[in-house]
């Protein structure tokens, strides 16, 4: 393993009752990586992300976090690390820029970094309100922020935007990338498979306790024999004639729009262009859904 | 700041901004405290009423004894009706020398001391009418005795009833709560040791406690319930830190075998009621069974009821607070232990 390494997990199993939530789960994150751990409910993402934070000890296999072992509880390695747990744990009563001093001076750390961390979040307005007082998205970034406010240098967030409405999601989307361009490692949980593929330089798809596959996003749908879908809008050409064309492989018409598959979408794309018939052109390639179809042969449902 | 102090504001922040807590923890004793004192403070100062028909000079040498109070009717029927319907425990009938007394058969304390009181009266009027000096003659004089007034065992039993229930409750309900919210576990990744994590809300139980006595005993010392401490009082200080020690570890036990606010609360309940009842917070136990009295023994709330009272009211000096100081340093050791066993720092 290289030394840029800051994360090794190797072969790691844990088992509640006769159920192995996590089962043979091997990977590496390199520093300052943004690392998703992604799938359904139940696939043990949450687990596995425990052992690496020496919450739990795992049955089998071994966990390297900066070259020491997370369990037994590792005090050398409570500084570096920064953890936001699922439900978001504040103390009772406190006001936003409380949490963040006591979370920070339990590190020993100056209450300075609080309105720095306030500001990250987007939350400097919210300072002085209590924190059963903040909305889902609010509570969800204070609780990033609190996990930040010793400066630690891995990261740990697990479903940070589960439960959020679109909008509060694409903000904590800035706010995690915010995070990544100061040079911290994050690695994140997530059922959302379109926001892994946007926000993760490397994702492991997880499901029953394993990794199914594990690599860039784009890679991995790259790497997926699917076809891509191309749209226009129907009445251009005849559904026939548009089954003819070179490589399509299936041609159907909703009632809206002609929907024709292929493997080789330049070629059809260009056949089109010649035509003239790109009216209501629309382009889906294959997502992490497809991949995760392919892998598990089922549909994905978070 | 150092996370010590850190946790400990925090505490008290949670806590002082908590309505139901601040209610439970100042105004219910003082509720308390107002409403035994009403009712054992009217108790010893009443007399004995009985209903009374007619004159003569029974009635006149009745009345200068101060055991009695009359209540005048019209008829002796009446009179009796209000006996027999247990209004009045005895009403009496003088005409001239004619003497007739009904009593209830209900309370047997009090038809005998009415009795008694009348036929002494009767005979001492009988006695002058014979103009004969008295062959035996009674000199009887009043003592202070040692027994206390309403306020003076209620104040010291009350207080610390109260301070068991908020130093119980507060500190249950910090973990159970911390717990739940993953707080608890939040803490553990932060390189924070159990000990800081226990002590700073050990600070905060005592802390409250503190100022719950100041209020407390300030308001039991107004002129309406009117407490004189005694001299030495200040000895209270030590008892008050080792019953919150050892409540605190009661609330630690509590905290970590209850799972969620709700049980929490219902076996703290468990826990102090009958404490509270076999520790002489509102009643004192010199009348209680023997074995009862054996049980409470073991009870902290019974030791630091006594050893309140002692230096609080009775003036007693530092000798009364080693039995007490004892018992509450053996008992939070012995459950804190057990506190220690079973503590978690998460759920499952």
């Amino acid at each position: 393993m290289s030394k840029g390494n800051t994360i090794v997990a190797e072969g790691l199993r844990k088992r509640y009752g006769d159920l192995w939530a996590v089962d043979g789960v091997s990977f590496t994150v390199g520093e300052g990586e943004f690392f998703g751990i992604l799938g359904p409910n139940g696939a043990g993402k949450t687990t596995t992300l425990e052992i690496i934070e020496g919450l739990r000890k795992p049955d089998e296999g071994s966990v390297r976090l900066f070259g020491e072992q997370p369990w037994p509880r590792n005090p050398k390695l409570l500084p570096r690390i920064g953890v936001q747990l699922q439900a978001s744990s504040f103390f009772e009563k406190l006001t936003a820029r409380e949490q963040l001093e006591t979370f920070a001076s339990l590190y020993g750390v100056s209450t300075g970094t609080a309105a720095d961390m306030l500001e990250l979040v987007g939350l400097t307005d919210k300072a002085d309100t209590r924190e059963n007082k903040l909305s889902g998205g609010q509570r969800q970034r204070l609780s990033i922020a609190c996990a930040l406010a010793h400066d630690p240098d891995i990261v740990f967030l697990d479903e940070p935007t589960a439960a959020l409405d679109p909008q509060a999601r694409r903000n904590l989307w800035d706010v995690l990338r915010a995070i990544k361009d100061r040079g911290k490692t994050i690695v994140y949980t997530t059922h959302y498979l379109d926001e892994a593929e946007i926000l993760c330089d490397r994702t492991a798809i997880m499901d029953k306790g394993k990794i199914l596959a594990m690599d860039a996003p784009a890679t991995l749908v790259r790497g997926l024999d699917a076809p891509t879908h191309v749209m226009i809008e129907r009445g251009i050409i005849a559904l026939d004639d548009a089954k003819s064309l070179a490589g399509v492989e299936e041609a159907s018409d909703d009632g809206v729009s002609l929907r024709l598959s292929t493997r080789h979408p330049g070629k059809l794309l260009s056949t089109l262009a010649e035509r003239g018939a790109l009216e209501g052109l629309q382009v889906r390639g294959a997502t992490l859904e497809d991949v995760f179809l392919e892998l598990t042969g089922r549909e994905y449902r978070a | 700041m150092t996370a010590f102090k850190s946790l400990s504001v925090a505490m008290f922040k949670g806590f002082f901004r908590e309505r139901v807590a601040l209610f439970f923890t100042f105004l219910m004793p003082l509720m308390f405290l107002v409403i035994f004192g009403l009712i054992f403070g009217g108790a010893s100062s009443s007399k004995t009423k009985i209903d009374v028909v007619g004159d003569g000079p029974v009635l006149t040498a009745l009345n200068s004894t101060g055991i009695v109070e009359f209540q005048r009717v019209d008829s002796f029927d009446t009179a009796v009706q209000a006996v027999r319907s247990g209004d009045v425990p005895a009403a009496i009938s003088v005409q001239g020398n004619k003497v007739e007394l009904r009593y209830a058969a209900s309370d047997s304390v009090q038809a005998g001391t009415v009795q008694a009181v009348i036929r002494s009266v009767v005979d001492a009027v009988n006695i002058k009418a014979s103009g004969k000096p008295p062959t035996v003659t009674l000199n009887s004089q009043q003592v202070e005795d040692s027994s206390l007034s309403a306020i003076q065992y209620l104040t010291p039993g009350i207080l610390s009833w109260g301070l068991a229930t908020s130093a119980i409750f507060g500190s249950a309900l910090t973990l159970v709560n911390w717990r739940k919210k993953q707080v608890l576990r939040r803490i553990r990744l932060a390189p924070v040791s159990t000990g800081t994590v226990i002590s700073s809300r050990l600070l905060v139980t005592i802390g409250t406690s503190v100022l719950q006595a100041i209020l407390f005993v300030a308001v039991a010392m107004t002129p309406v319930f009117g407490l004189k401490l005694a001299g030495q009082w200040w000895l209270a200080l030590p008892l008050l830190v080792l019953g919150s020690l050892s409540f605190f570890s009661i609330g630690v036990l509590v905290g970590s075998i209850a799972k969620s606010e709700e049980a929490a609360t219902g076996i703290t309940n468990v826990i102090v009621l009958p404490m509270a009842f076999l520790s002489g917070t509102f009643f004192p136990l010199q009348n209680a069974p023997q074995w009862l009295q054996t049980v409470s023994e073991v009870l902290p709330l019974r030791h630091l009821n006594d050893g309140m009272v002692d230096v609080l009211v009775r003036g007693k000096g530092i000798e009364a607070l080693g039995v007490p100081a004892l018992v509450l340093l053996a008992f939070t050791i012995v459950v804190g232990f057990a506190a220690s066993r079973v503590f978690s720092w998460e759920d499952s």
